[in-house]
């Protein structure tokens, strides 16, 4: 590892700040020059968008109104501490929702790849599962799990709003996810398996140690997305009935008068999932780095 | 050889075919304890879909598969047990791209004959050792050459301790300059008695490593015989033809 990056970290350094003594390649001319010019433009472009906005965007007729119902600064100052402890239940969701999601999805695409015709009606349950699931806007899933179930006359607390309104986003997310599982499973070669089962390993072991490990790393991406808008449709649970930061937000607007506290909420939500994004990305970079020789591009 | 060696490995009429395409019309093929075969041909006659199927990779549609005279190509039985005594390596190495090359070698030790880690690695870093790679073994895969990566996956099949390797044109997707250093390591196993069964096109290492040369054509064993009288004095027309395309693209 620490020789590898040493030397990764050479090259970069090379790549900055280029000894001076040497005379310039034609390429390192060249690349100098296109640089300096792709720079200039992006400057330039990004100064003129931006000026445009500011300059064109308050001289609209409504902009005054606009401003005060929705950027008010004073109203911003008093909801916002009250919107972000609403947005502790909205983690509180998500991070016990994403374990189950994972394992749940897991477990059906695995389902779906077995080739063991005994387990032919778990192929079958989970195709259809993923088929409805999929298939149903993750709002009318909530609807109708979130008010069907508790209406069975569960005593409490097992018929608060809050675990039902969770366990529809856990069934709808896990169909999503449990496909992009599936991509990544057979992503993965047919010849990597039949290195393994040429070792002599079964088909659980190829599984588990040889695909499932690389599929994983491959939909680290797209799990991110789909874990990145599952952090927003926890917002979904509020129509049910727990006050996260959604409802929140809407109390305070009906206090007020004033939208400012659905700005102030979508401001929370990209606080968090913004870093989200780069995380993810973070990470496939290293993954790439610490296996490959080369990266190209 | 002395004796009459014993036989390790007999095909008696194998038939296989994909679809309506057939790939093996029938094979008879009896593999002696210690003897190494090369089977020639052109790309399609059924070389590695011969070596498919004595690994039961592929299932076989008839005839029979002998094993130390048990037969592994009935229908239904276990086939894990018999792979772990069978090693094969791939064309293009089929290494696991997530594991370092101590884990790739020792991962079948570990998972299939339940030894501990500590053991199945000690164990795979000798026989880097041995193939001269010690000093890449916490690499990846993707960052080896070619011919060093073919060599580790020779040592993964290694490390199940085979009773047979069944290798599947393995110099064909290196640089001619690493083929050496890959031939070297199959020259080393003839010496320590591995019983082998080779599909390539290096005839002349063909002629060097084996006790016995099969010519492939269509899906039979068209001609059989010791290396000099196949490669130099072949009585089929078709293995004249064959060869005589092999000597155009100079690789004998």
């Amino acid at each position: 590892m620490s020789p590898r990056s040493s030397r990764s970290a050479d090259r970069r350094a090379r790549d900055i700040t280029p000894t001076p003594k040497r005379r310039l390649t034609r390429r390192e001319v060249y690349e100098r020059r296109q640089h300096r010019r792709s720079a200039a433009i992006a400057a330039t472009s990004t100064i003129v968008v931006i000026a445009a906005v500011v300059v064109l965007v308050p001289r609209a007729s409504g902009w005054e109104r606009v401003e005060r119902s929705f950027f008010n600064g004073e109203v911003f100052r008093d909801t916002f501490p009250d919107l972000l402890d609403a947005f502790r239940l909205d983690v509180k969701i998500f991070v016990w929702s994403v374990p189950c999601i994972f394992v749940l999805a897991l477990a059906i695409a695995v389902a779906r790849n077995t080739r063991n015709p005994a387990l032919f009606p778990l192929r079958l349950f989970s195709a259809v599962y993923v088929d409805v699931f999929r298939g149903i806007p993750v709002i009318l899933t909530i609807y109708l799990i979130g008010f069907g179930v508790p209406g069975l006359g569960i005593e409490r607390p097992w018929n608060s709003p809050l675990l039902w309104g969770s366990v529809a986003l856990i069934l709808a997310y896990s169909a999503y996810v449990s496909e992009v599982f599936r991509a990544g499973i057979e992503s993965v070669h047919e010849s990597q398996r039949a290195a393994a089962r040429s070792l002599g390993m079964s088909s659980g072991q190829t599984m588990r140690t040889i695909v499932l490990p690389q599929a994983l790393r491959r939909v680290v991406p797209p799990l991110m997305n789909d874990f990145i808008s599952l952090q927003k449709d926890v917002a979904l649970v509020s129509l049910i009935g727990p006050v996260e930061i959604l409802r929140r937000a809407g109390i305070e607007k009906a206090r007020f008068a004033n939208f400012t506290p659905y700005v102030g909420a979508a401001v929370i939500f990209l606080a968090v999932t913004i870093p989200m994004t780069r995380l993810a990305d973070f990470l496939l970079a290293r993954q790439r780095r610490r296996t490959s020789g080369t990266v190209v591009g | 050889m002395m004796d009459p060696p014993s036989l390790k490995l007999v095909l008696e009429g194998v038939v296989k075919s994909f679809g309506s395409h057939v790939v093996l019309s029938s094979i008879d093929l009896a593999v002696g304890e210690r003897e190494v075969i090369c089977l020639i041909g052109t790309s399609g006659s059924g070389k590695s879909t011969l070596l498919r199927c004595v690994n039961l990779l592929e299932p076989i549609d008839d005839g029979r598969i002998l094993l130390d005279g048990v037969d592994i190509s009935e229908p239904g039985l276990a086939a894990d047990p018999i792979r772990r005594r069978i090693g094969m390596v791939f064309q293009s190495f089929n290494l696991f791209p997530h594991m370092s090359v101590l884990d790739n070698i020792s991962i079948g030790p570990r998972k299939v004959l339940r030894r501990p880690v500590a053991e199945a690695r000690a164990a795979a870093g000798e026989l880097l050792t041995r193939l001269g790679l010690a000093e890449r073994a916490d690499a990846y895969p993707d960052q080896l050459s070619g011919g060093q990566q073919q060599r580790v996956a020779i040592a993964r099949s290694l490390a199940m301790q085979p009773e047979i390797m069944l290798l599947d044109e393995i110099t064909s997707a290196l640089d001619p300059e690493l083929v050496g250093e890959v031939l070297d390591v199959v020259r080393d196993l003839k010496r320590d008695g591995m019983t082998m069964l080779i599909a390539t096109h290096e005839m002349a290492f063909a002629r060097e490593i084996a006790d016995r040369v099969c010519f492939l054509h269509d899906g039979r064993i068209l001609e059989q015989g010791p290396p000099d009288r196949i490669l130099d004095a072949p009585t089929e027309p078709r293995t004249q033809q064959f060869l005589q395309r092999v000597v155009k693209a100079g690789r004998l």
